[in-house]
């Protein structure tokens, strides 16, 4: 079995089937994309893998069965979650920020040199640490965001529009990070809506239209699809 | 001038010697802060701080819901009168049951904190104006229940109340008393100031420990972002109900205090309006912030009373005649008063300290 797998997951709100009995795995150490357009369900999909959502179908990861377990229990088992929009916490201090990202208990000092490799790792963060998130731009509140969740030590990173609001150069900027990231050993799971950059610096890629798989494949093969350059690379060529 | 203050202030936090002192002081004038009062405005005022003290151990229970955790609660009193309710049947010739102090006690914070759970459940989901709504409601229920359950078992007596509370004793000695102890004569209110002094005091000791704890950081997440706190790992149900639990607790003890202080309580006491009191000192004082909300609620209690009785004299000294009810004038007042607090300062008059939001120099250069 795979290091996450869910299968044919559903999610519904009210009547509406937003995820259509969607497979979909995730080996150890690799970086995969989910990508599609507005409303196709991806966040939907994310989100109950996290485990925010109520969804039907399994969740396995590292071999256990996810699929009733709240969001705390599997955040304890090193599935972390940038939520959408980033969520940071507007009037604590960059590093009061980083801090709850370790709430889940690794001792005082993993979270000392935990804090140390993430100012490292970001510098900008270490600069405004004092300062409260709220006051930071776009592009260091997801970076802030995702320092954040790498100070529970995941195994397996889910990642929500990192793009989403940002400058281009700061969008080029934080999938530099999330490349880094991604050699640090993290497996990740991406939904983005830049498809380019997505199939880019992912392995696999799974696309959704929706609420159901279209096409899965190769990153590197998808970014010459002819089908994905008309959809979603915005190329005729 | 307000930079001086601040700076004076500093200084003083920052020098343990004067802190220490400055404690000292603050120990002594707590002493004998009650044989000022009766010696020189009257005995009426020892009882008067009584319920400040019980006030602002009410006020910080809210704070643990409304303050910490984010979670408006408009029905608090409930808590207070399940309190008030659980002393009153336990200690009192209704059911012919006169437990002692410190047994009542754990069993009236456990029933609230019970009765917090009860609340917090079905509420898990709501936020803002929602649970705004249901625990007014509640609240309400609460009310009604204890005002109707005179029949067809008559429990609570009704709208009538329960008489004859006992007060507290220890070791025999009714606190309502007047004791004599080294040449000193304590009366009641004297003694159950000393012993509500040292509850607060727990209390707040105890408030000031779970805003630092792990619980206090998770509340902390919640409040500000409950999704996010989700995504941090934290138990997001358990935290939240364990928010209501502890308020309510508080409120249970204080509710205990009041009716072993007061020796009676009724349906009337625990209305709406006491509830959007208690919410008042905690808004007023700076929600969230212990040491605020303690200000807040000493200032709501006293003031009142200060108003009450100078009301009448200086309208009849001015004018010849009271033109205003010293009740009417107390709304009044109080109306205006929230109005400009919110105006000036909407963070409250103590607000927690603020962070600060400039780039740090120190950690710039490094």
């Amino acid at each position: 079995m795979s290091f996450l797998e869910a299968q044919s997951l559903d999610v519904r709100y009210g009547g509406i089937r937003a995820v259509r009995g969607v497979d979909i795995r995730v080996e150890e150490g690799e970086t995969v994309a989910l990508i599609g357009a507005n409303g196709a369900g991806k966040s939907s999909m994310l989100n109950a893998i996290a485990g925010v959502l109520p969804h039907t179908g399994s969740v396995y990861f590292n071999n256990v069965d996810l699929s009733y377990r709240p969001v705390f229990d599997r955040v304890k088992r090193g599935i972390s979650m940038v939520p959408e929009g980033r969520g940071v916490f507007g009037r604590l201090t960059v590093e009061e920020n980083l801090l709850m990202g370790a709430y889940l208990g690794n001792s005082q000092q993993e979270q000392d040199t935990d804090l140390k490799m993430m100012y490292e790792f970001f510098p900008r963060l270490k600069e405004r640490r004092r300062q409260t998130g709220g006051t930071l731009s776009g592009g260091e509140q997801q970076m802030l965001a995702i320092g954040r969740a790498l100070m529970a030590r995941p195994k397996l990173l889910l990642l929500d529009e990192p793009s989403m609001g940002l400058a281009p150069i700061m969008v080029e900027k934080i999938f530099e990070v999330i490349r880094g990231v991604s050699q640090t050993g993290v497996t990740i799971l991406l939904v983005e809506q830049n498809a380019r950059l997505a199939l880019e610096s992912s392995q696999r890629a799974y696309v959704m239209e929706s609420g159901e798989l279209s096409i899965t494949g190769e990153s590197r093969e998808l970014l010459h699809s002819p089908e994905i350059r008309r959809s979603y690379l915005g190329g005729g060529d | 001038m307000k930079h001086f203050v601040q700076d004076l202030w500093c200084k003083f936090r920052n020098n343990r010697k004067a802190l220490f002192c400055g404690y000292i002081l603050l120990f002594l004038a707590l002493a004998v802060l009650p044989f000022l009062l009766s010696n020189t405005v009257g005995r009426t005022w020892v009882r008067i701080l009584d319920f400040a003290l019980i006030y602002a151990m009410l006020a910080l229970g809210l704070n643990i819901v409304v303050g910490f955790a984010g979670l408006l609660d408009l029905g608090y009193i409930a808590f207070y009168a399940v309190g008030a309710y659980t002393w009153a049947l336990l200690a009192s010739p209704q059911f012919d049951l006169h437990l002692p102090f410190w047994a009542i006690l754990p069993i009236g914070a456990g029933m609230a904190a019970l009765f917090g759970v009860l609340l917090g459940a079905p509420t898990l989901r709501l936020r803002g104006d929602y649970l705004a709504i249901v625990t007014l409601g509640f609240g309400e229920i609460i009310r009604i229940f204890l005002n109707n359950l005179d029949h067809p078992v008559n429990v609570t007596n009704g709208p009538i109340g329960i008489n004859k509370i006992d007060p507290i004793s220890i070791g025999g000695a009714d606190l309502t008393r007047t004791h004599e102890l080294l040449g000193i004569s304590f009366s009641g209110v004297h003694t159950y100031y000393y012993v509500l002094l040292a509850l607060l005091f727990m209390t707040i000791v105890i408030c000031v420990r779970l805003e630092k704890s792990r619980i206090g950081r998770a509340w902390l997440a919640i409040r500000e972002d409950e999704l996010a706190a989700q995504a941090m790992g934290i138990n997001t149900r358990n935290v939240k109900l364990l928010a209501f639990a502890l308020g309510a607790m508080f409120g249970g003890i204080a509710g205990g205090l009041f009716a072993s202080l007061q020796g009676f309580v009724s349906p009337e006491s625990f209305g709406l309006l006491e509830s959007i009191m208690v919410l008042c000192m905690v808004v007023l004082g700076g929600m969230g912030h212990v040491y605020g909300v303690l200000l807040g609620a000493i200032l709501l209690t006293v003031l009142p009373e200060i108003l009450r009785s100078t009301a009448s004299p200086i309208q009849r000294t001015l004018f010849g005649d009271v033109y205003i009810d010293p009740e009417a004038l107390r709304m009044l007042l109080f109306g205006l008063a929230l109005i400009l607090v919110m105006l000036m300062r909407p963070t409250g008059l103590w607000p927690a300290p603020k962070r600060r939001t400039a780039a740090d120099p120190d950690i710039a250069k490094d």
